[in-house]
């Protein structure tokens, strides 16, 4: 997913001047081919995310259209108020590309992963906010963000992630697509948990429990105008995210449902708990003992459709 | 050891104000007379480092306040727009009868200068350590654009705390930026106490020499000595030029003068108010 974000970066950067790349301390040989292309517009700053986001803020209010990628954790958190401030108050066309959003970097421990960017960007004005589910996904929504208006954060997965978005279905930023149809439960998933709520799905319809899935690769603006459109039946809304559940994407959708002043069917926020990961292995470990693979999404979601205690 | 020169500082403190430097501080307390409230202790170690950038050096047009090859400025020490309000207003930027809405509800002349509302203002500051990264960029963006303007960036000398400062200051001299000049204004007072006392900055030339800057020193309440040094910038070739301009707090309004009580002051009182108009006439 990653490559594909920067690919698509060096392309944006061919089609039009403005487009210029600012990175801290990637990996040797990041983004290579732009870098001897066009030199000029390549930017290696170093590991200074305060100054990196105010040199973008800088560029961007001279026309230009910086995107800024380093790992999504010291992208929001070491320089939110440069990020605040530099981009969001003045509403500047800068993209924040965030790498291993989430537990992607489980073994390096919680100061890598990133478990509240979400929260962290959604709660400024203007920023939008995206986490797209499989790298066809990003393809798809990287070309839309050049003259996307204001600051974007875009949250990336580990990559090599199953691919599920299917080119038929569009993708347009801001609007959330419907995987699978809902029936008594209705998943709303972001980033990567999609898969897992279209597995969790399956394993829900072959109980008998027909289950939809709600994708949204666009955490902010949240497209709430779809969910209460699919809200007739729903006995059960799930929100599925690779996050800490303190005002993150399920926050943001009880938020706007409560907003609406509909009545609404219960719902059940899924993600990580308040605290700091405690485990290292791997993305796929801290998912599980989370409690967010697909099997123990389906038996979570069972039990409170059967209406059995929780386990 | 300190890098200063105790001289300039000497020189600063007893530096007499002409009549331009006097009208300007007439100003800045026309705009704190309307809220009853501003930084006038940080807006009066400026006035002569703005008053020479915008009377002297700086291209711009006031009626086209982003007319593409202007020189950019930023006022990093955003707590100082006092003086930058006061001068912005004078060059016709904005009239100067809006002066006394400073801080007012639906001013646009808020407590921090906004970019966004005010003419002549290129970034919004306030939080400080900000406007050398937003320079850098700027810098950058006029040489990827061909163009030859110039950026200067003004900061206080409590901002230079701020780690965000020399992340900027290192990448400035990396690019040799010789087109992007910063402004200390060295009036050795923060908010708390005296600089030395807070977080002390010294030897601060070395610093910025090291960081790869072409460096001066400056008293920066002579206009005469703004203005030549403004003249020779850049100040090394292939590198970017910090100028330490040495002042005093309250520049200009005796009883004010070094007083951390008047780094920021509300509920100014009439008596107050009039105190300061005739500390001003009475200036040396």
């Amino acid at each position: 997913m990653r490559k594909s974000a920067l690919n698509a970066v060096h392309q944006l950067a061919q089609q039009d001047e403005r487009v210029v790349f600012v990175g801290s301390d990637l990996g040797a040989g990041t983004l290579e081919p732009m870098r001897r292309e066009m030199p000029e517009r390549f930017f290696m700053e170093g590991i200074s995310e305060q100054h990196i986001i105010g040199m973008a803020a800088g560029l961007a209010m001279e026309g230009y259209i910086p995107y800024v990628n380093t790992i999504a954790t010291f992208l929001t958190r070491r320089c939110l108020e440069q990020i605040a401030v530099d981009l969001c108050m003045h509403n500047l066309p800068v993209r924040l590309i965030g790498n291993g959003g989430g537990v992607v970097y489980a073994p390096l421990g919680p100061t890598h992963t990133a478990t509240e960017d979400i929260a962290l960007m959604r709660v400024l004005p203007e920023m939008t906010v995206i986490a797209p589910c499989d790298a066809d996904e990003i393809k798809r929504l990287m070309p839309q963000t050049l003259e996307w208006p204001g600051p974007l954060y875009i949250r990336l997965a580990k990559g090599g992630d199953e691919i599920v978005s299917r080119a038929e279905s569009g993708c347009t930023i801001g609007e959330a697509l419907l995987m699978r149809k809902p029936g008594r439960v209705l998943l709303l998933s972001t980033g990567i948990m999609t898969q897992r709520a279209l597995r969790a799905a399956e394993l829900l319809a072959a109980k008998g429990i027909d289950t939809g899935v709600l994708h949204y690769h666009t955490v902010k603006p949240l497209d709430i105008k779809q969910l209460l459109a699919l809200l007739s039946g729903i006995e059960l809304l799930v929100t599925l995210e690779e996050h800490t559940l303190a005002g993150g994407f399920g926050s943001s959708v009880i938020e706007l449902l409560s907003d609406s002043l509909q009545p609404l069917p219960p719902v059940l926020r899924m993600g990580l708990p308040d605290r700091y990961n405690g485990g290292y292995g791997s993305q796929n470990h801290l998912l599980t003992t989370a409690g967010l693979d697909a099997v123990d999404i389906a038996r979570q979601v069972a039990q409170r459709i059967n209406g059995d205690a929780p386990a | 050891m300190p890098s200063i020169s105790e001289e300039l500082i000497q020189e600063a403190q007893l530096q007499p104000l002409d009549r331009r430097s006097r009208d300007l501080r007439r100003r800045v307390v026309d705009a704190i007379a309307g809220e009853r409230r501003g930084h006038l202790g940080p807006a009066c170690s400026l006035i002569e480092i703005l008053r020479t950038l915008y009377d002297e050096y700086l291209h711009f047009r006031p009626d086209e306040p982003n007319w593409p090859l202007r020189d950019r400025a930023i006022l990093s020490k955003g707590h100082g727009c006092l003086a930058l309000y006061a001068i912005l207003a004078d060059k016709g930027f904005f009239p100067l009868a809006d002066l006394p809405t400073f801080c007012a509800p639906e001013s646009y002349l808020g407590g921090h200068p906004e970019a966004e509302k005010i003419p002549g203002i290129e970034a919004s500051t306030g939080a400080l350590g900000h406007g050398l990264s937003i320079g850098v960029g700027m810098a950058l963006a006029a040489r990827l654009g061909g163009s030859d303007h110039r950026v200067v960036v003004v900061t206080g000398d409590g901002e230079l705390n701020e780690g965000s400062v020399w992340e900027a200051a290192m990448s400035a001299a990396k690019h040799q930026l010789d087109n992007f000049t910063l402004l200390v204004d060295y009036n050795k007072l923060q908010s708390y106490g005296p600089i030395h006392e807070v977080l002390g900055l010294e030897p601060l030339l070395d610093k910025w020499r090291a960081f790869g800057f072409g460096v001066a020193e400056v008293n920066g309440h002579s206009v005469d000595d703004l203005r030549r040094l403004y003249a020779s910038l850049p100040l090394e070739s292939g590198r970017p030029s910090a100028i330490i301009c040495h002042t005093v707090k309250g520049k200009g309004i005796g009883y004010a003068e070094s007083a951390p009580e008047w780094h920021h002051k509300a509920r100014i009182s009439d008596d107050e108010l009039a105190a300061l108009y005739q500390a001003i006439e009475e200036a040396p």
